[in-house]
């Protein structure tokens, strides 16, 4: 049974998100030699210009152009999808904040299997596809089987496929007519901006970033001290921002901001791909984590496994001492 | 308004180190200190507001084996109004798919305005919630950071995506949302709020009394099953840095030296 492999490509301002060209390297281990259909939703002359960009790249394009689809709202982009894929059809999608709103549900619309968050896996067998997730933060990781005799939406990580590069060119096929009623219970009224903080971590070359296993709000204190003795500035993961010990401007990841300093030094992070996902640039990164097998290791350049508690204060002394 | 919130029992991430157990087949599990996934608890603390501000009730359910209906009385000591446990022979082993297929018939006993899951569980699969909306045929969003209730028969919502920027929409009741990190405090639960709910007897209900068909959950009904747990290979990772507390400062200072941060 040959399924028809479809990646969904999200984008932005008129360009493909660069989550495309990966999930086009994912679908060729689907499909090493059969074609592969780019899905573009979208609305007017944006939409046009995405598709050229992924007909440069991709067989097959598929464009649905609908005014309720300006906007990707993940209710009506379902409907949408659910109208025009065949049955059994295998869906890549990215694991994004929009993928994440997507996926589930078109999964059991389309009745298909759902896996989330693959970040490898291999060519189908039998009706079954063997993938690789990593589950608890990344501590440990997963191999998957997944049934794609009835189909399948699979969701991508991020920068786990390499994006391809040398796709052959297509056309692009408007299949908008066969798109019906996509009113849904849910209405996007409007994208309100992050705020900006008394700091622009973005801009730092020194970097002192507190994560959960800092433990308490009156040690974020000891992550100062040391910025301060290194000229840098305090960020911090998600935690110490849901917990209100600093402000959203300071942290970093998906979900915050996108840093590039020279030095990062991780005191209690155990690097989720959401945190390491906001350090770009290559920097010079060391942890501070009392387990050693926590995830951060494996991208730090320098570990320290020990209580940060202990270890940042006598670091910040020895420092300041030695000036 | 009526509230279900769908609650999972995970191994707490502050206070275990996740090993492979040594056949591969599953985590080391011995040891494990449980508690309710972080998420879970977000969306109880807003359900709660919810109801102490436009009335209502909240109940509380969890697919999970006996012993999870401690959890259960842990948010009932934060709030919560009732809570179901949901297990059943059939149910073990199910996938995301399949607890989700369970929590739709749970959800149809009663008549909810909304139902809340949390973002994402330890699996970090993000999929129970978004499958429940949909087999209930009922609007969804996921990763909510803020909800106003707008008149009796809408929401309008924020989701958080990509840099923190805000997703403003308006959803109709009823309406199921995946609520993430942030969206509020939760109260704290202490001794005294624990010690009250102690003797609660958590009503349980198996698949006989929710009207589910054993074949499609359990192991008998997943498509997506977990082969093995292993730690994968990586490159060459961090030079860890070794000797007394002293020793590893003052190597680490002669790193950044190295690298022109401390002159
Ligand atoms: C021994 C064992 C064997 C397993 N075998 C398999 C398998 O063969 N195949 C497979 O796919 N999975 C398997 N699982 C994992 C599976 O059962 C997951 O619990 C399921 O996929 C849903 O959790 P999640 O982490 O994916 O939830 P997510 O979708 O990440 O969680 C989002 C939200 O959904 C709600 N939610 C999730 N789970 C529950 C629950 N149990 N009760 C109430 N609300 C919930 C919560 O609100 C949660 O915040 C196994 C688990 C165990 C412990
Ligand atoms: C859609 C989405 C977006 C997200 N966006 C972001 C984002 O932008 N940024 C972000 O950071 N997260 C984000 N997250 C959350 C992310 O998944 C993780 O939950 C988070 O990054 C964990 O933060 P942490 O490493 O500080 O905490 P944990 O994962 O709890 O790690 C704490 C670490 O501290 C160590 N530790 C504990 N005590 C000590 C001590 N005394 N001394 C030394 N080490 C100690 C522990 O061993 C552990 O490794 C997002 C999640 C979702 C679902």
């Amino acid at each position: 049974m040959v399924h028809q492999v479809f990646i969904y490509v999200a984008h932005r301002d008129g360009q493909a998100a660069d989550s495309a060209l990966e999930l086009l390297s994912a679908a060729r281990i689907l499909s090493p030699d059969g074609p592969v259909t780019a899905i573009v939703t979208g609305w007017g002359e944006v939409l046009d210009r995405v598709c050229q960009e992924m007909a440069s790249r991709c067989p097959e394009v598929w464009k649905l152009a609908h005014q309720d689809l300006a906007y990707p709202n993940a209710e009506a982009v379902r409907k949408c999808l659910v109208e025009v894929l065949p049955s059994e059809a295998v869906l890549l999608l990215a694991h994004d904040t929009l993928g994440m709103d997507l996926g589930p549900g078109l999964s059991v619309k389309l009745n298909s299997s759902f896996v989330s968050d693959v970040v490898a896996m291999t060519a189908p067998r039998d009706g079954a596809l063997t993938l690789v997730r990593e589950e608890y933060g990344g501590q440990v990781s997963t191999h998957v089987s997944c049934d794609i005799s009835g189909g399948a939406v699979l969701s991508i990580r991020s920068g786990a496929f390499p994006a391809l590069e040398d796709g052959a060119p297509g056309e692009v096929q408007d299949r908008s007519s066969e798109i019906g009623d996509l009113a849904c219970g849910r209405r996007f009224l409007e994208i309100v901006e992050a705020e900006a903080g008394d700091v622009d971590i973005t801009k730092e070359e020194i970097l002192v970033s507190a994560g959960r296993g800092i433990e308490d709000e009156d040690n974020i204190e000891i992550a100062e001290e040391l910025a301060k003795a290194l000229g840098g500035v305090v960020s911090c993961s998600r935690p110490i921002v849901d917990a209100k010990w600093l402000e959203k401007a300071r942290q970093v990841g998906t979900s915050g901001k996108t840093v590039k300093p020279k030095i990062y030094l991780a005191l209690g992070i155990s690097g989720s791909f959401q945190h390491l996902g906001g350090l770009k640039g290559n920097p010079f990164i060391v942890a501070v984590n009392k387990n050693s097998k926590a995830p951060i290791f494996q991208v730090a350049d320098v570990g320290v496994v020990d209580d940060l508690l202990e270890f940042v204060p006598l670091l910040t002394e020895r420092i300041n001492s030695q000036r | 308004m009526e509230i279900l919130v769908c609650v999972k029992k995970v191994p707490d991430p502050a206070e275990n180190e996740i090993v492979v157990s040594r056949d591969g087949s599953d985590i080391e599990r011995d040891d494990l200190v449980y508690s309710v996934n972080e998420w879970d608890n977000y969306a109880v603390e807003e359900a709660i507001q919810l109801v102490e501000e436009h009335g209502g009730s909240v109940t509380v359910v969890s697919v999970g084996d006996e012993e999870s209906d401690e959890i259960i009385r842990r948010e009932l000591a934060m709030g919560a109004d009732a809570g179901n446990l949901l297990d059943d022979e059939a149910f073990h082993y199910s996938d995301g798919r399949g607890v989700a297929a369970i929590l739709a018939h749970a959800a149809r006993r009663g008549s909810y305005d909304l139902i809340l899951t949390g973002a994402q569980a330890e699996d970090a699969a993000a999929q129970v919630g978004g499958m429940l909306a949909a087999m209930l045929d009922v609007p969804y969003a996921s990763l909510v950071v803020r909800v106003r209730v707008m008149d009796g028969k809408k929401l309008k919502i924020a989701r958080e995506i990509d840099g923190g920027n805000l997703e403003i929409n308006e959803i109709d009741l009823p309406c199921a949302l995946s609520i993430q990190t942030g969206i509020n405090e939760p109260r704290y639960v202490g001794i005294r709020g624990i010690r009250k709910t102690a003797s609660v007897q958590v009503p349980v209900l198996g698949a006989a009394q929710l009207g589910v068909d054993p074949a499609t959950v359990g192991e008998a009904g997943a498509k997506v099953r977990k082969l093995d747990y292993f730690v994968p290979e990586m490159g060459e990772g961090a030079e860890i840095l070794q000797g007394s507390r002293e020793e590893m400062a003052d190597q680490l200072i002669a790193r950044l030296k190295g690298r022109g941060v401390i002159q």
